[in-house]
């Protein structure tokens, strides 16, 4: 890991790595079929500098949108959201999304699609160098001039990583990132991105249906209701890492997150 | 002994059975090359030592004769390298060796077609030239013929590139802002429809010259379908592609540029192949009526003198120059497309 060193060291800001995001009274509405569908209902959210927050909900609540809120993606229909005190305009490099799909571009190669932040912001030339240290981060040296169709799931959601944790993000947005992986890739990917966390110092945002994904890795669980979501639990993990998947406490906090999804007769 | 050697054993079987096999289809490509060249030559004896059914009608009966003997004598020469088992020889014995079963065809339909013209006289006779008659034309009218390829393609050329860059750049351009696609998507479908020739009296009436209304024909008819596919192809761009770019800070130059249209290429060049074709069809159209060059014209020329052999001589360069232009035009797209798979072979 020692490109992730590497990474650390060179902070984009003199600002601490991570970013405070700042969600105060944030509502969303979409239209569907010309009826308006409320999506998000007065959420709150205050993330510290270099906070790991896992958001758990049922599906189709929001947690999506709530995300590209945040990545400035979209505007909310009502409230505010702050990053480092200041309102969210649009998107930023600094807050870095993953999606779900791993969205690489087709016709460029793994290399170039890991570059592409840089060369969107033109600073390829003066810090291409950080795009083999990503790729090395995620172990894909050897696939830099593979195509993304040359790919298994797993490579593929590497390489979005990569082209995204190349940037030097403060806020990484996680949108279910692993959750179309086969479970063994999975945990080794979830250790991972939690060393890389650790090391790297941004704060970190994971959408995740897996509460066990959430427990292993965040500092924090947020969980949201039915939609229109609203934050009905905020829960603090205070445990050291490295985590143990079998670690009792953890068990009792799985317990009493699927209580709170209405669940808990399923356990 | 060892797996190893065991396994290397089972290597040298396979190696061999493999050889013995090699050279069993050996010997039937051998086999199908002689037969070919045979057939060649067959062509070659009918054409020379039959005489022909009227001996003053077509001077290059020997020529035409001779030019059998050589393409018998070539896959005479070939049949050593096909079984020299060399590799430098391979692929192109190989497809020789694939071809065979054209060449076999070629030969006899030569044959045939030279009974029923030259040799027995079978078919009316103007209309049906024999093959010494094209060959007559290659070689004794080739300066004309050459010149009037060479302004057909200058004029293809100048078209297809107007048409195409333009086509390139209103398709995106509507796939791109509402605004254009506003004003230029009803235009389109009230004109697109319409074929190109359809313009040909107004075009030829409102352009100084028949030139310049022949490339603005020809630019219309690549035009249209360059810009419907780009459209269409920047329209499907998944939004996600966007969205990430978008979130690593690209600029609206960079969505269009680096986003928008290399993931709208594939379509691109669908709307650049049918282009192509539409082209063809206006550039023979056009020189037909309005533009006194070129092979279109070539061809009218021929008709109206009733020199239909000049008109097949013509019509066979036409087909291989349109079929060498549309496979130009495949290999820039394997080049550009090379990250897409299974790719239509052509
Ligand atoms: N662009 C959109 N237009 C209309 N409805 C949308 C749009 N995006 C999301 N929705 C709806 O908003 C709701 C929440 O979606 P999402 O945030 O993706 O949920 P999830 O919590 O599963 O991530 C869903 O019902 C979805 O259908
Ligand atoms: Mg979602």
């Amino acid at each position: 890991m020692v490109a992730l060193q590497q990474i650390a060291e060179h902070p984009a800001s003199v600002d601490p790595a991570g970013m405070t995001i700042d969600a105060r009274g944030v509502s969303h509405r979409f239209e569907l079929h010309g009826a308006p569908l409320p999506v998000l209902d007065g959420v709150d959210l205050r993330v510290e500098p270099g906070e790991f927050v896992a958001l758990l909900g049922p599906s189709g609540c929001g947690k999506s949108t709530l995300l590209r809120l945040i990545a400035g993606l979209e505007p909310p229909s009502r409230g505010r959201i702050l990053a480092d005190s200041r309102p969210i305009q649009g998107p930023d490099p600094s807050r870095v999304v993953v999606f779900q799909d791993p969205t690489l571009y087709p016709w460029r190669t793994v290399r170039d699609n890991v570059a592409l932040g840089l060369e969107a912001r033109g600073l390829l030339r003066s810090q291409g160098h950080r795009i083999d240290e990503a790729l090395a981060l995620v172990g894909l040296t050897g696939f830099a001039k593979a195509y993304p169709h040359q790919l298994s799931g797993g490579m593929a959601q590497r390489a979005a990583l990569a082209r995204a944790l190349v940037n030097d993000p403060r806020l990484l947005i996680l949108d279910e990132p692993l959750g179309k992986l086969d479970s063994l890739t999975r945990l080794t990917m979830q250790s991972e991105l939690v060393d890389l966390w650790r090391r790297a110092g941004f704060t970190a945002l994971l959408v995740t249906h897996d509460i066990e994904e959430a427990l292993f890795m965040a500092t924090r669980v947020i969980v949201f209701s039915e939609r229109p979501a609203k934050v009905t639990a905020d829960l603090r993990i205070d445990r050291d890492y490295p985590r143990h998947r079998g670690d009792p406490v953890l068990t009792e906090l799985r317990h009493a997150i699927l209580e709170l999804l209405g669940l808990a007769g399923t356990w | 002994m060892s797996v190893n050697d065991t396994a290397a054993g089972l290597m040298a079987e396979d190696g061999g059975a493999e050889g013995e096999a090699l050279s069993a289809s050996g010997i039937r490509a051998r086999f199908g090359l002689a037969a070919a060249a045979g057939l060649w030559f067959a062509a070659a004896a009918v054409t020379a030592l039959w005489p022909d059914s009227d001996p003053d009608a077509w001077p290059r009966t020997g020529e035409f004769a001779s030019l059998l003997v050589v393409a018998g004598g070539a896959l005479v020469l070939a049949l050593p390298f096909s079984l020299s088992g060399v590799a430098r020889w391979k692929p192109v014995t190989d497809r020789l060796v694939a071809a065979v079963p054209w060449l076999v065809v070629l030969a006899l339909g030569l044959i045939g077609w030279e009974i029923l013209t030259a040799k027995l006289n079978l078919l009316p006779r103007p209309f049906f030239a024999p093959p010494q008659a094209l060959l007559e034309v290659y070689l004794d009218d080739w300066p004309r013929l050459l010149d009037c390829f060479a302004a057909s393609l200058k004029l293809l050329f100048t078209g297809y590139a107007i048409g195409a860059a333009l086509g390139i750049v209103t398709g995106v351009a509507i796939g791109w802002s509402r605004a254009v696609g506003y004003w230029v998507h009803p235009v389109l479908r009230l004109i697109g429809p319409l074929p190109a020739t359809a313009w040909l009296p107004i075009a030829f009436f409102a352009f100084p010259s028949s030139w310049s209304a022949s490339v603005f024909l020809i630019a219309l008819a690549t035009g249209v379908p360059v810009t419907i596919l780009t459209w269409s192809g920047v329209a499907g761009v998944n939004s996600a592609y966007y969205d990430i770019a978008r979130t690593l800070g690209a600029s609206q130059r960079f969505l269009v540029l680096r986003v928008a249209v290399p993931a709208a290429m594939p379509h691109v060049f669908v709307g650049l192949f049918m282009g192509l074709g539409a082209s063809f069809a206006v550039l023979v159209v056009a020189e037909m009526l309005g533009v006194k060059s070129g092979i279109g014209w070539y061809l009218q020329w021929a008709q109206g003198w009733a020199a239909y052999a000049n008109m097949y001589a013509a019509l066979l360069v036409m087909a291989l120059v349109c079929s060498g232009l549309v496979t130009l035009l495949f290999r820039v797209r394997d080049r550009l497309l090379a990250w897409q798979k299974g790719m239509l072979k052509w």
